[in-house]
């Protein structure tokens, strides 16, 4: 009797194991990027940018792009780092590409300002741990958010490896010097981020931070058509993403 | 129990009383204080996405699903049942007519006692602020 019980158990835990194992084999395949996402018979749309940091950095101390989409977003300045809130912003180069940072870097991006957006990652971490979907991966490949649905539970902000999410810990209606008519603000305890301008997206536009840039350093484009001119400027020049190690595969690419 | 009937005429006349409103409003069809709505007085628009007494009974499911549409699914262009199209957006397409918030949307919602959340982050639009 006692030997059977033990056997029962066993078979039992075995069972339940192989029942699961289905489903969650994937966490564990994900977590080394194997392969290059790009289907070149995919006709669907993918949404990237490319940032050339030759022209960006070229300016020093611009932010027409930061401006223009704080303006349109309604995003609030706290002027405070605590409080900030976040949807494009300047971070140092070593600091945006901690693992492309070496002792003797090129003179112009040592301490270089770059400019750093949510990545719109084809893998994104972030849609997978949030408990209410308020943050889904589109098919366009644009990692939208849902403010209806956020319930300010900020997993979201913990599984971003870039810092992309911020959360409102104060009003942000307060704090918008000139507010924007067309777009809402956020309410406070909601995480909110860069959507690649979707509602301009859909109207023909393209992003404000790209419309913004007088450099035209910033471009937005299908990254599944060919003949695009993201695609173009990848296949002219050497670019990196900020910490493809991860497996995230962050569709925001710069050329240094 | 002492004096029954008494007590029980008493709690009769007491019920009646208390719920006077009910039956006074029951036997004269309306209420005597109803929320003052303002309609927009524009002279162009004259159409709604939807019929009034849809809209009085259902506005909110109409936005909710607005809302999930536009949001979730992308998709933002409304047909009315007579063929019109609108865009699906709160603060872009109902508040063009009713701009009136204080004297449109407030006044019911003030009566019914709701406070709807929509404003906590749609912003008026500037003709609102002028009211």
């Amino acid at each position: 009797m006692d030997k059977n019980r033990r056997k029962f158990l066993k078979l039992t835990a075995l069972g339940a194991l192989g029942l699961t194992a289905a489903k969650y084999a994937d966490l564990f395949g994900n977590a080394v990027p194997t392969k290059l996402k790009l289907d070149e018979n995919d006709t669907k749309i993918r949404y990237a940018m490319v940032i050339d940091l030759k022209k960006c950095l070229a300016k020093k101390d611009c932010k027409l792009c930061i401006d223009a989409c704080h303006k349109t977003h309604n995003v609030p300045d706290f002027k405070n780092k605590k409080d900030e809130i976040k949807w494009i912003w300047k971070e140092e180069y070593e600091h945006a590409f901690p693992d492309k940072e070496n002792y003797y870097l090129k003179e112009e991006l040592k301490h270089s300002m770059v400019p750093l957006l949510c990545n719109h990652c084809d893998n994104p971490p972030c849609t997978k741990v949030c408990p209410t979907k308020a943050t889904w991966k589109r098919d366009d490949g644009i990692v939208m958010m849902d403010w209806h649905r956020c319930i300010g539970c900020r997993y979201c902000m913990a599984a971003c490896p870039y810092g992309s999410r911020s959360f409102n810990w104060r009003d942000p209606r307060t704090n918008i010097s000139e507010l924007s008519y067309d777009f809402p603000t956020r309410t406070k305890g909601v995480v909110e981020k860069c959507t690649f301008c979707n509602v301009r997206i859909v109207k023909g536009l393209i992003p404000a931070c790209v419309e913004a840039c007088t450099e035209k350093a910033l471009l937005f484009g299908d990254l599944n058509d060919r003949k695009s001119n993201v695609r173009k400027l990848l296949k002219d020049n050497f670019s990196i993403r900020r910490k493809p190690v991860l497996g995230t595969e962050p569709e925001i690419y710069y050329i240094v | 129990m002492y004096d029954s009937g008494k007590i029980l005429l008493g709690l009769i006349i007491f019920i009646g009383l208390f719920t006077f409103p009910i039956w006074y409003d029951l036997a004269s069809g309306e209420a005597p204080n109803k929320p003052n709505i303002v309609l927009p007085n524009n002279e162009e628009i004259k159409e709604c996405v939807a019929s009034t007494e849809y809209m009085r009974a259902s506005h909110m499911d109409l936005l909710n699903e607005w809302r999930d549409l536009a949001v979730r699914e992308e998709k933002r262009i409304y047909t009315s049942p007579t063929g019109k199209e609108f865009e699906m957006s709160l603060s872009n397409t109902c508040t063009n007519c009713h701009s009136n918030k204080s004297e449109f949307c407030d006044r019911c919602h003030n009566y019914l006692g709701v406070t709807p959340y929509c404003w906590n982050c749609h912003v008026e639009p500037p003709q609102m602020e002028i009211e």
